[in-house]
């Protein structure tokens, strides 16, 4: 727990995102569950942090609280001072299924939070414009998320959050449902994008490379009950290239990282033999 | 290497194979159809050669107005049947959105849907007459419950997912509704009241059969007091191919509607 205390605060950005002592309990198959145990995090303002963890761990449970989809049992989360009490357009999710609208074409899906909060039409399809071409799908515009491969159907979903222009962009594993070629590439336009627009970005994954290619600072959790086992600086030069990955410093972090969530994941395999998985999870 | 063949479990074959092959489907029963009429194996009272049944057909529609049958059938049916949608479908979606709702209307729908149609009919005659009202009452108690247990089930899978990523996106509660539950569920509304529709048209035939003085059903039934074997089976072929017609043109629908579906 030493890294924790030695929490480093940035001197120069003010927190963004102040989570304290959250907690979550529920249910499951009739068993009390305690998910998350007594989390506090920073985060400050642009940061790319990542919530890594092994499966179980209850870090999806807590992204789904700093979204306000699902509420902790004690604690809190603001978000630039502001308590979080519920889902906000301030705070955009891409969750790893392809959540897409699949009714609406990719130009609506990216439209749709703009809309919903009565933009006109010009301005939506200006930033809609502007998007489909960051993403590179252009010439898809008016495709249907049926005719789309999984790597590009989370374009749109992350293209969709950030048209809305939130403070925030909270992303569930993302990822985690693509093939390694795919993932990688997404990896490095999602930072492209970070680059461009410098969102403050909580990202979540069991993946140990994605996070240390991803991240400024590295929130390891524990196997259930989900604590923070340690927070990691990423000291890697940014903008960061798919070459930074073979550098001696990144080999580094991610075998520091490795080992560290390598303990917690036995832990989980124990875990999970004796209370059955969440349904929350 | 994949597996080529006619025999292969679950192998594409041709497209002209395969409408040959339904095509010749039909082809088989009219054929087994006139070796037991030619034959001499069946009587013609009990089942008349294909031939004899087209005649039957053609006099059906020149001397006893064949076609004002088909239309009282089908006028009932549209009329139960759009009555039933007009209030199934907003109450499937209510008790798949909300849980209050479930709970109010849920156990009292699943209890009435297992009470056969049909035995309403004495009931509905009492009350009703044997006129149209209650052939449409009829279609209306065997479609409408059903029909809103069904649109329950559309709406309720509609993925939690979707809706939470546009809570996300800012929508509120009356926006999560129109722009994602009610689109999200049309394609799932639309296959419920095909379905629906199949089931309509046995409804109103036993309505018909019952008590009746005209319609499809009373065609059947006045047929076998006369003894006309042949405008029996013609009738039933009727409905055959009006159901056809029906599902058709409701998958038709579908492909227009719903592009997007996959």
């Amino acid at each position: 727990m030493a890294a924790q205390e030695a929490f480093p605060v940035d001197g120069v950005n003010s927190v963004k995102l102040k989570v304290q002592g959250i907690t979550k309990r529920f249910r499951s198959h009739g068993v009390e569950v305690l998910a998350l145990d007594g989390i506090d995090m920073e985060i400050s303002d642009k940061e790319f942090a990542t919530i890594l963890g092994p499966s179980g761990c209850g870090k999806s449970t807590l992204l789904r609280i700093l979204a306000g989809l699902s509420s902790p049992t004690s604690g809190s989360a603001t978000l630039d001072g502001k308590l979080i009490q519920g889902p906000g357009r301030e705070r955009g999710m891409v969750f790893q299924n392809y959540t897409l609208f699949p009714w609406l074409t990719v130009r609506e899906n990216i439209e749709f939070g703009l809309r919903l909060s009565g933009k006109d039409k010009a301005h939506c399809q200006e930033v809609a414009n502007q998007f489909i071409e960051k993403i590179g799908l252009k010439g898809f515009e008016n495709a249907y998320p049926k005719s789309l491969s999984g790597g590009m159907k989370q374009r749109v979903a992350i293209a969709r959050a950030l048209a809305n222009d939130p403070s925030i962009l909270l992303l569930d594993e993302p990822f985690g449902a693509l093939d390694t070629q795919t993932r990688s590439l997404m990896q490095e336009l999602l930072l492209q994008i970070w680059e461009e627009f410098h969102k403050t970005i909580v990202f979540v994954t069991h993946d140990v490379e994605e996070a240390v290619f991803l991240s400024d600072r590295i929130f390891v959790m524990t196997a259930r009950p989900g604590r923070i086992k340690a927070v990691l600086e990423v000291p890697l030069p940014r903008p960061r290239g798919y070459e930074v990955k073979s550098s001696p410093e990144f080999l580094r972090v991610k075998d520091e990282v490795a080992r560290l969530i390598r303990e917690e994941s036995i832990k989980a395999m124990e875990w999970t033999l004796k209370v059955p998985p969440s349904e929350e999870d | 290497m994949e597996k080529k063949g006619l025999l292969v479990p679950r192998a594409p074959i041709p497209r002209p194979l395969y409408l040959g092959l339904g095509i010749g489907g039909f082809a088989m029963v009219l054929v087994v159809w006139w070796a037991v009429t030619w034959s001499g194996l069946i009587q013609p009272f009990f089942l008349p050669p294909p031939e004899e049944v087209g005649k039957c057909g053609y006099q059906l529609f020149k001397e006893l107005d064949f076609l004002s049958d088909i239309w009282a059938s089908t006028y009932r049916i549209l009329a139960g049947f759009l009555i039933a949608a007009a209030l199934g479908v907003p109450l499937g979606l209510l008790m798949g959105t909300f849980r209050v709702a479930e709970a109010i209307f849920e156990p009292l729908i699943g209890f009435v849907r297992y009470m056969p149609a049909s035995a309403f009919i004495p009931l509905f005659i009492l009350w009703l007459g044997i006129g149209d009202l209650e052939k449409v009452a009829i279609i209306f108690v065997g479609s409408f419950f059903q029909l809103a247990l069904m649109v329950t089930v559309v709406a309720r899978s509609v993925p939690m997912d979707m809706l939470e990523t546009a809570y996300t996106l800012g929508a509120t509660r009356l926006q999560v509704v129109r722009k994602v539950l009610l689109p999200a569920s049309m394609p799932g509304i639309v296959d419920t009241l095909r379905i629906i529709m199949g089931w309509a048209w046995t409804y109103i035939i036993v309505a018909e059969l019952v008590a009746s003085e005209a319609g499809l059903g009373y065609r059947i039934l006045n047929s076998q007091r006369l003894l006309q074997t042949g405008n029996i089976i013609f009738s039933i072929i009727t409905i055959g191919v009006l159901g056809l017609i029906t599902d058709l043109a409701f998958k038709w629908l579908h492909r227009k509607l719903f592009p997007w579906t996959e």
